[in-house]
């Protein structure tokens, strides 16, 4: 049966806010999203929280429970003593917008300041051929559920806003990590690029993302350290400066020779994109001057429109209207077949689908 | 029911939470055991090198790690293998070819990073606990760069370890010369294992012998050794505190032994 239990939940906005006093029911086999469900459904129906999956696997619930980050639906109330007081806090180390829910586009910014994947010269798409053993590596990194919790613990960026401009953070050490070890990336600079544009030298290996991450990546023993020592193989090995000198060997073993070859800074390829995303977080471009989140357009009573409930059927709208019927009619269709000439066949125009 | 939307106002900062960690588990414990751990012992290791005596079995061959090779004018000659070089001045360690490199494969060893980083200069003291510092710049400048080091280190430490394996077979003596074997050389020979298996643990030596690899795959017995050192690897924490505990306690029983505290356990000579 259910008992009362007492919870502190953290409810605001970037003007101020503060941690309030809830007793809510707990039932058996509850976690701690559940408990946000019944303060949602009882009495604070205003409660913003951001959830999707309710199993680990969507990386949205990430909250900081009793001061550790942590998954709010991974979270099981059992864990907690029957008199222990539950305090739910947003995550710190990112911009709040309301109550739990915070703008993580730092870590989306990063993400796309990393060179993507580079197919070796010559394989087309379907020819790629690997071996298990040879992806064993990076397929750990793959496990990643981008909850940003490892972002949210590193000390580096957590403690020192200011290092956010230099600064990526575990999860993209381990995208690093994963493409320096895929068999197949094309590009030999990652380590370099970890190095320049990442600040890997940044870390401490203290190991906070490791001991948080929910899916159990062994970030800093099987990314972050690897990428360091590959770091070492190239800049601070005197015997690999000096081999490459007399050689100029100038890859190491194995690596595919038609990738670019960069001094510092990671060579021409490794460049980081030039894309930086709307916020200016991973940019470091100052709170005050970021540009912000945007607000859901409201009607002139201050309430939102909520389409769903209005719709006579069950589901959200289609994308493409309401008054669509399929298969389309070629001339509504609105791409072109990437082959020649199957634009004029309707018939084998493999639009209809 | 009240309003359904905010609006986001201009701060964008970071949610006002007044109190520095709000962790109620007792996280301050771990690095306070690692403070008193590592504290204790390096005291003692400094005590026990600059003591320059009792370091030495002359009967059953017993030479402490702590000075090993003994290379001063001080030494036993019996326990200068390597010859006597150096002056005897007391604020050279009998051990000084090795005591330096030994000391900069402790200090640049990830595991030691993170257990020094954190009970020590609280760079975090723990997780989701702030940083006792202002500035924080990492390992990406002098002197923290130096870390980049610890590779080096690991070879040095790799050639002293065949060292104190020679130590510990030539241990294996009686009073007479002859072949003799005591609870002295079940403790040296302990010592000598767990030095190894923690060298060999080592993130630089599992680099080394095959994650710089791109291809496993072109180099199948590489990748059985990177499996082999994995496997180790992931005791390496383990493995720092046992081999502490094991060398404190082998330099401890030669120094017992020596100072004729107590006296050998022999099962054979
Ligand atoms: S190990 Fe490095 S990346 Fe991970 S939390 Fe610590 S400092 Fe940050
Ligand atoms: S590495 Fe782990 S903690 Fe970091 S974002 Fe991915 S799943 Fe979350
Ligand atoms: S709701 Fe998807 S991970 Fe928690």
């Amino acid at each position: 049966m259910g008992s009362k239990r007492h919870f502190r939940v953290w409810r605001g906005d970037s003007s101020g806010g503060d941690l309030q006093d809830f007793d809510v029911e707990v039932n058996e086999g509850e976690v701690v999203l559940d408990v946000i469900h019944r303060l949602q459904a009882t009495e604070t129906p205003d409660l913003a929280c951001r959830w999707n999956c309710k199993a680990g696997k969507c990386g949205s619930c990430s909250m900081e429970i009793n001061g550790k980050p942590k998954l709010g639906c991974m979270t099981r109330m059992s864990t907690f003593e029957e008199d222990e007081t539950v305090t739910i806090t947003p995550l710190r180390t990112f911009p709040i917008i309301r109550d739990l829910v915070t703008d993580v586009s730092y870590n989306y910014e990063k993400a796309r300041e990393t060179p993507a994947f580079a197919p070796p010269a010559g394989l087309k798409p379907g020819e790629y051929r690997m071996q298990q053993i040879d992806v064993e590596r990076s397929q750990e990194f793959r496990k990643c559920i981008e909850c940003f919790l490892c972002q949210n613990t590193c000390h580096v960026v957590r403690d020192h806003e200011e290092n956010k401009e230099a600064f990526a953070g575990p999860r993209f050490f381990i995208r690093a990590a994963e493409l320096d070890m895929h068999p197949l990336d094309a590009k030999s600079d990652r380590k370099e690029y970890a190095k320049e544009h990442q600040g890997l030298g940044y870390c401490n290996i203290t190991k906070c993302c490791t001991e948080v991450c929910p899916e159990h990546i062994k970030i800093t023993d099987n990314a972050i350290i690897p990428m360091k020592e590959r770091v070492v193989d190239r800049r601070y090995d005197p015997l690999v400066w000096l081999g490459r000198k007399i050689f100029r060997r100038d890859q190491l073993e194995n690596e595919p020779a038609h990738a670019g070859v960069g001094g510092s800074g990671g060579g021409e390829n490794m460049a980081p994109s030039n894309s930086r995303g709307v916020t200016g977080d991973a940019a470091g471009v100052p709170h005050s001057s970021g540009r912000l989140p945007e607000p859901p357009h409201l009607g002139p009573d201050g309430k939102l429109d909520v389409a769903e409930l209005l719709s006579q059927r069950p589901g959200g709208p289609s994308p493409f209207g309401d008054e669509q019927t399929f298969p389309l009619p070629a001339d509504r269709v609105t791409y072109h077949h990437p082959e020649p000439g199957k634009d004029d066949d309707p018939d084998q125009g493999g639009r209809e689908h | 029911m009240t309003t359904t939307a905010t609006r986001p106002d201009a701060g964008r900062s970071r949610a006002a939470i007044a109190a520095k960690t709000l962790r109620t588990d007792r996280w301050w414990f771990p690095p306070l055991i690692t403070f008193l751990g590592l504290g204790a012992w390096v005291t003692y290791a400094t005590v026990r090198v600059f003591m320059h005596k009792w370091y030495f079995v002359e009967e059953y061959h017993y030479l402490t790690p702590f000075y090993s090779p003994c290379i001063t004018e001080r030494c036993v000659p019996e326990a200068a293998l390597f010859g006597r070089f150096l002056p005897d001045w007391w604020i050279i360690p009998e051990a000084s070819l090795t005591l330096p490199f030994l000391l900069l494969f402790r200090l640049t060893c990830y595991y030691y990073r993170k257990a020094y980083y954190r009970a020590f200069w609280m760079s975090p003291p723990a997780c989701a606990v702030p940083d006792g510092h202002q500035k924080y710049t990492g390992e990406t400048r002098f002197p923290l760069l130096g870390q980049n080091l610890h590779r080096y280190a690991f070879y040095a430490a790799g050639i002293i370890s065949v060292i104190n394996t020679y130590d510990a077979i030539i241990a294996f003596r009686s009073g007479d010369g002859g072949f003799g074997f005591g609870l002295g050389n079940i403790i040296l020979v302990g010592n000598v294992v767990m030095l190894w298996a923690y060298t060999i643990s080592c993130h630089s030596c599992r680099h080394i012998i095959g994650g710089r690899l791109k291809h496993f795959s072109k180099h199948p017995v590489r990748y059985r050794m990177w499996g082999f050192v994995s496997r180790l690897n992931a005791k390496h924490m383990q493995l720092a505190w046992i081999t502490l505990g094991t060398l404190a306690l082998t330099d401890f029983y030669v120094m017992a032994v020596s100072a004729g505290w107590i006296s050998d356990l022999r099962f054979i000579g």
